[in-house]
């Protein structure tokens, strides 16, 4: 600086500071990790030493047993099943807020009473479902009283059925918030146009809103793929430690600390969901909803 | 007359909301194979009406009658109308000619032969060469010729139009009021266009129906609103005129039957309160008797003979056949 006068930056210089904060954060929080990650994964193990080493065993032993194939189906069965369940809810549940709804007041207010379970922990909301769906727990006994049914059910509570209902009842919500919003900006009046032009409820759903709301339905999509593939907790607690997802795999590694094989488990887990959403994203254009 | 002159007739239809009344008690009778315009300042009720015949709105009493056949509670597409929508509505997933054939798919009619009638509507409209891209890739000109080709598809008796040419610039919805009327007399159907300008009602209808305070004020063809307003409403509302409260009575009289001559020499003296340039004429403001406004609107070489200036006592001139008692 000369004098008083400020220094003086050319408009490029100026933009690459603005954003080289967040380019330090996440070179330091995001890359750094997952570089670290990648690398460890080619570092050898044995039962109590790792050792810096650039091999393919970790790979080649993932790869060659049949568990890794079995845990990835379950993966995603869960993460489709559950993708089914929240778009069909959060779809409903978004279309009766912007489409049925006359008043913002209470579209607002709606919209914030689902927000509601989420003051709680994910943890906390899960592990209220145990005596809800146990053996003993309210759900059988209603249903027994009712004659609805002599033994309890035993399906309820730590079985597939008890994963996929706690994911569903986790994530909807991520379907609800990108759906309404997408849905929130449809003119009305292109609803007018099509009742207009002939269509009854189900054309207009089908001709006019849902193919409206697919950027909404993709960014809920990407939102409740990824929380479930890379899941573990959900898992180990609704099925009682019986099923088991990729993400209970790399837990399983982590607390026998063979790190370099819950590494590879974590890039193959990683480089699975990118091309779960490049495909994805192949399929929608998103742009104009960021 | 051809076969498709149908007339549209209105008997006292009323919209409430709650309380309030938008639309009271409306009856008249359209002419057919006519270009109308329902002309008003907004919150008139002009909109309402025009949707409820449309059937986007419930009609809260009365009946409308379309060639005899009361409409009043039929879906919109059952109706014979077809409506234009003030900001086109568009399907912006679709592609121009998907967006004209919308009412054939909703019909079920095949992929083939929707798409060829569709052709032939943006043939009609002149935009056969645009059939395959999206709306948001056209100028507001041509999303409007889509629009109008998307309603006329389902071969409507009457087209509804709602501000049509609200959203253009100047230039383009002059240029666009003019393919509204040849449209119209080459298809032989009715309009009714919903508008707040009375420019453009002048400039298209050939019955203008003015509304205020959800009534109609006065319907006529368009020398005969413009020339003889029923009231002081509507002479304002039309613009180009003077209202005066005289020792008989209130007139209006043109803007451009005024004259300026020497103070006391005139009907009435004033003072000149404001001039404006205008091209063509020039316009000058005066303050006569009462606290009233009077101008007149002077061919600009007649004025430059004489030219005044703000503060001047004037006299303002009229022949007393211009004079025109107004109602109310």
């Amino acid at each position: 600086m000369i004098g008083n006068q400020p220094m003086r930056l050319s408009p490029n210089s100026k933009s690459l500071m603005m954003v080289s904060p967040l380019v330090a954060v996440l070179f330091v929080f995001l890359v750094c990790p997952i570089a670290m990650i990648a690398i460890v994964s080619f570092w050898r193990a044995t039962e109590f030493s790792i050792i810096p080493a650039f091999v393919f065993e970790n790979y080649e032993f993932l790869f060659g047993s049949s568990v890794t194939y079995r845990v990835f189906f379950n993966t995603f069965k869960y993460a489709l099943i559950t993708w089914a369940a929240t778009l069909l809810i959060g779809f409903t549940v978004a279309y009766f807020l912007a489409f049925h709804i006359r008043t913002l007041r209470w579209q607002i207010a709606l919209f914030l009473l689902c927000t509601i379970p989420f003051w709680t922990s994910n943890i906390i909301r899960m592990i209220s479902w145990i005596p809800f769906l146990g053996r003993n727990g309210i759900a059988n006994s209603t249903l027994i009283s009712w004659g609805v049914i002599d033994e309890p059910l035993e399906w309820l509570l730590f079985s597939d059925f008890a994963v996929v209902l706690a994911f569903v009842h986790l994530y909807t919500l991520f379907m609800v918030v990108p759906i309404f919003n997408t849905m929130m900006r449809i003119d009305k009046s292109l609803i007018e146009a099509a009742r207009d032009a002939g269509a009854n409820g189900a054309q207009i759903l089908w001709n006019v809103i849902i193919p409206l709301t697919k950027p909404g339905i993709m960014i809920g999509t990407i939102f409740v793929v990824t929380l479930v593939m890379g899941d573990f907790i959900t898992v180990r607690f609704m099925s009682g430690s019986q099923s088991a997802n990729v993400g209970r795999l790399i837990s399983n590694d982590v607390a026998l600390l063979a790190y370099p094989s819950a590494s590879a488990t974590a890039v193959v887990l990683l480089c699975t969901v990118l091309i779960v959403i490049g495909i994805l994203l192949r399929f929608v254009d998103i742009r104009k909803e960021l | 007359m051809s076969l498709n002159t149908k007339e549209l007739e209105l008997v006292s239809v009323t919209k409430r909301y709650g309380d309030t009344v938008a639309v009271d008690a409306v009856s008249h009778h359209f002419r057919p194979n006519s270009y109308t315009c329902l002309l008003g300042p907004s919150g008139c009720g002009k909109s309402s009406t025009l949707r409820m015949i449309a059937g986007h709105e419930t009609v809260s009493d009365g009946a409308i009658l379309l060639g005899g056949v009361d409409i009043s509670h039929l879906p919109p597409a059952q109706r014979g109308t077809a409506m234009m929508f003030q900001s086109y509505a568009l399907f912006p997933h679709l592609s121009v000619a998907e967006n004209v054939a919308f009412s054939l798919k909703m019909k079920g009619v095949d992929k083939g032969e929707r798409l060829k009638k569709a052709g032939e509507m943006l043939e009609l409209v002149d935009l056969s060469a645009l059939a395959d891209r999206l709306p948001d890739q056209l100028s507001g000109g041509q999303q409007q010729r889509v629009a109008l080709a998307r309603a006329l598809i389902t071969r409507p008796q009457l087209l509804l139009l709602d501000e049509p040419l609200s959203a253009l610039d100047p230039f383009l919805r002059i240029k666009m009021r003019a393919e509204l009327r040849k449209l119209q007399q080459e298809l032989k159907i009715s309009f009714l266009h919903v508008t707040h300008g009375q420019d453009e009602a002048l400039a298209l209808a050939d019955e203008i129906v003015v509304m205020n305070n959800a009534v109609i004020e006065q319907a006529g063809t368009a020398r005969e609103v413009f020339n003889t307003p029923k009231t002081a409403f509507v002479a304002r509302f039309m613009g180009g005129h003077n209202v005066v409260s005289l020792a008989d009575g209130t007139y209006a009289i043109r803007a451009d039957a005024v004259g300026l001559s020497a103070p006391g020499a005139g009907s009435i003296d004033g003072t000149v309160t404001a001039i404006e340039f205008q091209g063509t004429h020039v316009s000058v403001s005066a303050r006569i008797a009462g606290d009233q406004e009077v101008t007149a609107l002077l061919p600009d070489a007649r004025f430059f003979e004489q030219p005044n200036n703000p503060g001047d006592p004037v006299g303002l001139t009229w022949e007393t056949d211009q004079l025109h008692k107004l109602s109310a």
